[in-house]
């Protein structure tokens, strides 16, 4: 379910030149939380989706988005909404391409999710050499979002966006 | 804080086969059933919050980095989800209440979570136990919530469910682990099962605002997975090479507001901040 807006391409200009706070190569849009846009002359109405419920990244994002849209004359209005959960099925192509360029390796499928995190199988990529000879450390990452990885070919440590659904 | 929109129905997805009630809009108008609802909300969401700030105690004194790391992590997932919930209150109330104020500015006796989760921190055994005891009864309760006539709460459930489900596996991980490990893990892992098991009894407790949500379709009924909870958690036991504690009772009071002496004290380090600077924010 990645949106496609009917917004004019100077209001997705503004969606888009807002980051993730925590990923700052992502942008809200290619991350897949923002789920509806609504225009009324200069007033924007933007339906925001969290990520994990405690990811401290959410506040951010609305501030985020309600300074971006005031700087270019518009005040935004942001509303959490909760259903249907955000999944990362919702992270664009572009935006799992930036992913991996920042050096985390982008979400399998749900299936392979669950082979390297719980059958410790090797198919995560390695994001500095491309091996998929890479282990799991840690379940739990640097944010919610993550687990860690290291490679075993050319031991770079590096960070797996796990997989949600 | 940006406010929370109540969900469509229709934007609700994965829903099972089963019937959903859909709650009267009438059903708020009488003040008994507000009550009742907030009551049930607070019993709910006062887990997530005592759990939350007792793992939020071992940050930076996790065993080592993962655990630590790890357990925080679960901490933030269980404070956004109260987050969540208390924010659902204070819209309810309709007053100038905030999520704040209901997770910072109560009294201990108005607290409705249960015994379990304030136990302390006493071992990284205890920790493990506690987690997965109620890890457990999370995940078998929020897949069970998704059937609840309130279209808030289904929301919620599909969203936390992911989550629960994902502690549940860390601390299952670690119980297997700690029980069939070194000599010393074992001992202290067997005796945090033989001391927390008490506790269990009382997630399945009923209180007056349990049967009146049951009875409207708002709440669901947590005795329909009670054998299926202690099935779950004896065969985790029994893969941990650790015995299942005979006992003539268990413990309760925590939904009632009877909380042990530990309870004061999480509260006096959780709450000290809004106590000496009344309304401060960040
Ligand atoms: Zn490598």
């Amino acid at each position: 379910m990645i949106q496609n807006f009917n917004i004019s391409s100077k209001l997705k200009e503004i969606l888009e030149s807002v980051m993730d706070p925590e990923i700052p190569v992502l942008n809200v849009v290619d991350l897949g939380v923002i789920r509806n846009v609504q225009v009324n002359g200069k007033e924007i109405t933007i339906k925001l989706t969290p990520t994990y419920s405690g990811c401290p990244a959410m506040d951010v994002i609305g501030d985020d988005l309600e300074r971006a849209f005031e700087k270019e004359g518009y005040s935004a209005h942001i509303q959490l909404i909760m259903s249907p959960p955000w999944t990362t099925d919702w992270i664009t192509d572009r935006g799992r391409k930036a992913l991996e360029d920042y050096g985390i390796a982008a979400p399998l499928d749900e299936t392979a999710d669950k082979d390297v995190l719980l059958n410790e199988k090797k198919l995560v990529k390695c994001t500095n050499c491309g091996s998929t000879n890479t282990k799991l450390v840690s379940q739990f990452g640097s944010t919610a979002c993550k687990a860690m990885f290291q490679c075993e070919d050319c031991h770079e440590p590096f960070d797996y966006f796990k997989c949600l659904k | 804080m940006k406010q929370i929109n109540n969900p469509t129905s229709t934007s609700i997805s994965g829903s099972t086969s089963s019937p959903i009630r859909e709650l009267n809009p009438q059903f708020l108008e009488s003040k008994e059933n507000k009550q009742h609802l907030i009551d049930y909300l607070l019993g709910v969401a006062d887990n997530y919050l005592i759990l939350g700030q007792r793992l939020g105690e071992l940050c930076g004194h996790g065993p080592n980095l993962e655990p630590d790391i790890a357990i925080t992590n679960i901490s933030l997932d269980l404070l956004g989800q109260v987050r969540s919930y208390y924010q659902y209150i204070a819209q309810i109330k309709g007053d100038k209440t905030t999520e704040d104020d209901i997770a910072f500015l109560r009294t201990e006796r108005e607290y409705k979570n249960v015994l379990l989760v304030e136990q302390p921190n006493t071992d990284f055994a205890y920790i493990i136990v506690r987690q997965y005891f109620f890890d457990v009864y999370n995940r078998l309760f929020l897949n069970a919530l998704q059937q609840s006539g309130d279209e808030t709460l289904r929301a919620l459930a599909f969203k936390g469910i992911k989550e629960a489900s994902y502690h549940e596996r860390f601390s299952g991980d670690w119980l297997k682990r700690l029980g069939d490990g070194t000599e010393e893990s074992k001992v202290k892992t067997q005796e945090a099962v033989n001391n927390l098991w008490i506790f269990t009894e009382e997630l399945f407790h009923k209180t007056e605002a349990d049967q009146s949500m049951i009875e409207v379709g708002v709440a669901i009924d947590m005795t329909q997975f009670k054998e299926l909870y202690y099935e779950k958690i004896k065969e985790q036991l029994t893969i941990a090479a650790i015995e299942i504690p005979e006992v003539e009772y268990f413990q309760k009071g925590g939904k009632q507001g009877i909380h042990s002496e530990h309870m004061g004290f999480l509260l006096s380090e959780m709450q000290y901040m809004q106590r000496t600077y009344p309304d401060s924010r960040w």
